[in-house]
């Protein structure tokens, strides 16, 4: 009896009081999370500034940089478009993008069986498909370049210094990276679906194109999304496999040109690497619900 | 509930069966044969050029398709089929090759198979000195000043030898032949004077003239020219090289990968040859191998272990601090995520530039509030400096991430907890602890391990920033004080001078199988097996 009266009077009486401090405590809280961020965001966006800046400084080398460019210049732009720039950028969009709808397709394919049908060694499987993903690729480079030597000597088109061989070895990796994700949502879609399905007489090939497919399309954009990013950003297998300079990659173009002269190809190359950025940050700002829901879901981003 | 769930598994094999009869079955039939045929024509090729591994494997692919789209039993594999072919191609082979490379001396001296090395020591040439040597006229030609030989042979036989063309024995146009049967007219060409040809005769005679086989060059005396000869004939009797200029004999050694003869010498190339465990037993018993890699595996640890640690509690902390309500919050977290979006290759550049310890910002910045002299701190020159940027690159590298899974998964602790805490009187630090630590773990526990591996192979990060430098002293492959396994297993492979292919492949190997330890240890964790064999 009392100790009910008591605990209800307690708050009344203390309420202003409470408040009041309350209020300004979490004022005094704000303002440090707000010191939190600018630190933070000082330390995130550093360099990515600096690179901008150096993009608009006058001069080529990292010393002669001051964070403000003073005059704003636009010469490093210039140098870096007379460079192969454009054709790096387009064989880059391009290698990725055959890459990642065809990694998808197959993807989604395997993901469909493995989420839909059991069958002996089922699991096995899946779990051989995670552990080869660990599979510490470097060494592997030989016998992939001796692959594509070799294939190469009949099908110049898959061969060594060719776009195409570095998209059959891009697909070679696609099992391995995203086919738990996909199963995963696959496995959220009630199978209620698949039985109206079958109710109504539709193949599996139906059930899977035209009443899944539309359901699922969410988690393949954001697989499609991550091997756009992943094949963009390569940057060991261009340069194991490719040779020639107007078949380079942006990545690989880009290490190039500042790997043999930092000091001298500053300029130009925050200027690429700026341009190179762009499209990939404007991506992952738009679909940012879309892939953080697709990483959360397990996938690892280097 | 069992009942329906029952009902697809046993569908699948009774809708093929019913299908058995339709022209799908003729379609998918003739597809399968189309596939066959061209890859056993593929096969064909491929052996027919001693490409026999790469055959191998195309074969069980062949096989694998064929099993899974005759078998009804293996229906739901067709769906995998594009991506099983491009697995065992692309991904297995590789892990295959790499294990029994591992079993190999295969590396620098010991490329090529045995047949091969056969081949490129047949090819070697030397220029007898007695028998068979022919006189010579010198010619020029007119356009490009390319030199060729007029070649009479011991029994009066003439040819002219162009610079890499076969022997001619006509020459359309040769004509007016002097008393020694040479003409002094060819057109296009000019004849040289005995004078002409002393004055230029180290030019000439760095010329091999002829088919590379068969080549013509000049001997030591004037005038006179010789065929080289082939220097090494192997005898598949012996199974030796025969050495033609003095008659020695090398045998194949099957223990070192080398054509050996009885006094010891060796021929190079060496071919490949299985060594058993000798590349394992190399990091244990040798104390070269050992110290290096030792150290390099402490480091990579510790480098794998820091990095996950300070970046999830980093990310843990952006997530919390900036969790419920803060104004600006959904700002501030897009702007967070704008590092992780710039490719890594990009980022690893910048901050090797801005690291610079001679003109990068930061140093200088450094030097001017310690007041130190330029090229301190030696973020690339000193092993513990370069440590620490690495871990800094590292952790700005992969913050991002964990901070999106921790906001996500806090997200997903409902909020009633954190009332009833409230309620006993938690202190926002004990809610922390007790609370929001353990449920986070949960679900992101997994994800720190996989983090784990990926960060423990991260070549990139160490490759493109220092390249694994500062180099070890004293060590009997290169290594660097900043070099993980993996790195230190590119250096060993593709460094520059090393090929030891054999060796890094076995370093290789026992990554793989840490990894897989690791990984098991995961899954079980995820129970993610529980769910995929119910």
């Amino acid at each position: 009896m009392t100790t009910s009266v008591d605990t209800q009077s307690r708050p009344a009486t203390r309420v202003g009081g409470w408040r009041s401090s309350r209020k300004a405590r979490s004022r005094v809280t704000l303002a440090i999370k707000y010191v939190v961020a600018a630190l933070v965001l000082t330390f995130s966006l550093f360099p990515i500034i600096w690179t901008i800046s150096a993009s608009f400084n006058t001069g080529d080398s990292i010393s002669s940089q001051s964070l403000i460019p003073n005059p704003i210049s636009l010469r490093h732009y210039e140098r870096i478009l007379e460079l192969d720039f454009w054709t790096w950028m387009w064989n880059s969009f391009k290698i990725s993008s055959i890459s990642a709808i065809l990694v998808g397709l197959i993807t989604l394919m395997s993901a469909y069986a493995f989420s839909r049908f059991r069958w002996a060694g089922r699991s096995q499987l899946l779990l051989v498909i995670l552990l080869i993903q660990v599979f510490p690729a470097i060494l592997a480079m030989v016998a992939l370049f001796a692959i594509l030597q070799q294939i190469g000597t009949y099908i110049p088109l898959l061969g060594l210094n060719s776009h195409g061989g570095l998209i059959l070895i891009y697909m070679g990796g696609a099992l391995g990276v995203n086919v738990w994700l996909m199963k995963g949502f696959f496995d959220s879609v009630p199978r209620e679906i698949d039985e109206s399905g079958k109710v109504d007489g539709a193949s599996d090939w139906q059930i899977f194109w035209q009443l899944l497919f539309p359901l699922v399309r969410p988690i393949l954009v954001v697989s499609m999304i991550l091997t756009f990013f992943g094949t963009y950003s390569d940057y060991l297998l261009p340069r194991v496999m490719i040779t020639a300079s107007e078949k380079f990659t942006l990545m690989l173009g880009l290490q190039t040109l500042i790997g043999t002269n930092y000091a001298q190809e500053w300029g130009a190359f925050a200027a690429g690497a700026v341009m190179g950025a762009i499209p990939m940050v404007a991506i992952y700002l738009i679909l940012q619900d879309y892939i953080i829901g697709g990483l959360t879901a397990g996938s690892v981003k280097g | 509930m069992t009942a329906i769930d029952v009902k697809p598994e046993s569908s699948p094999k009774s809708k093929s069966e019913r299908s058995a009869t339709t022209g799908g079955t003729i379609l998918r039939l003739l597809g399968l044969l189309i596939f066959t045929a061209f890859s056993l024509f593929f096969i064909y090729l491929l052996l027919s050029d001693g490409y026999w591994p790469l055959a191998a494997i195309i074969a069980v692919i062949t096989l694998v398709i064929n099993y899974i789209f005759l078998r009804p039993e293996a229906y739901p594999m067709r769906w995998m089929s594009p991506g099983l072919a491009f697995m065992l191609l692309i991904s297995v082979y590789p892990i295959l090759f790499t294990i029994y490379i591992s079993f190999t001396n295969f590396g620098t001296g010991h490329l090529l198979p045995k047949v091969q090395a056969i081949e490129v020591l047949e090819q070697r040439t030397f220029l007898p000195e007695a028998g068979g040597t022919l006189t010579y006229t010198v010619f020029r030609n007119d356009e490009t000043g390319e030199y060729a030989l007029w070649l009479i042979g011991p029994a009066g036989n003439s040819f002219f030898a162009t610079i890499g063309d076969e022997l001619a024995a006509n020459v359309i146009g040769a004509s007016d032949l002097d008393e020694e049967g040479v003409p002094t007219i060819i057109p296009g060409w000019t004849r040289l004077t005995r004078a002409e040809t002393v004055r230029n005769i180290t030019a000439i005679s760095q010329n091999s003239f002829g088919r590379e086989e068969s080549a013509v060059q000049l001997t030591g005396r004037l005038g006179q020219a010789a065929q080289l000869q082939p220097r090494f004939v192997y005898d598949p009797e012996q199974d030796a090289m025969i050495d033609m200029r003095d008659n020695v004999t090398y045998f194949a050694d099957p223990a070192t990968g080398f054509f050996t003869s009885a006094d010891g010498a060796t021929l190079n190339p060496g071919f490949q040859v299985t060594v058993g465990l000798k590349n394992y037993q190399r990091f244990f018993a040798d104390p070269s191998y050992r110290g290096p890699l030792l150290l390099i595996f402490a480091w990579n640890v510790t480098f794998a272990l820091l990095s996950v640690i300070f970046s999830f509690a980093l990310g843990l902390m952006i997530a919390v601090v900036f969790g419920r309500g803060m104004p600006g919050q959904r700002i501030i977290k897009s702007l967070l995520i704008i590092p992780f979006a710039v490719p890594q290759v990009i980022t690893l550049l910048v901050w090797r530039g801005i690291l610079n310890p001679l003109e990068g910002v930061i140093p200088n910045l450094l030097q001017n509030i310690f007041n130190q002299p330029v090229g301190w701190p030696p973020f690339l020159a000193d092993p513990y400096w370069v440590k620490v940027a690495l871990i800094v690159i590292n952790v700005w590298l992969a913050y991002p991430y964990f901070m999106l899974i921790s906001s996500g998964a806090l997200q997903a602790i409902p909020t009633d907890m954190y009332e009833a805490a409230d309620i006993d009187g938690a202190s926002p630090w004990q809610q922390f602890r007790g609370l929001t630590l353990p449920l986070l773990l949960v679900s992101v526990g997994p994800l720190l391990i996989s983090s784990f591996t990926v960060n423990f192979n991260s070549f990139n990060v160490i490759y493109l920033f220092n390249s694994g430098g500062p180099p070890m002293v004293g060590t009997s492959t290169p290594a660097g004080h900043s070099d993980i396994l993996i790195s230190y297993v590119y250096n060993l492979a593709f460094g520059r001078g090393s090929n030891e292919f054999g060796y890094a492949s076995a370093i290789t190997f026992i990554i793989f199988l840490m990894m897989i330890v690791v990984t098991l240890f995961q899954n079980r964790r995820m129970q993610a097996w529980e769910e995929t064999t119910n």
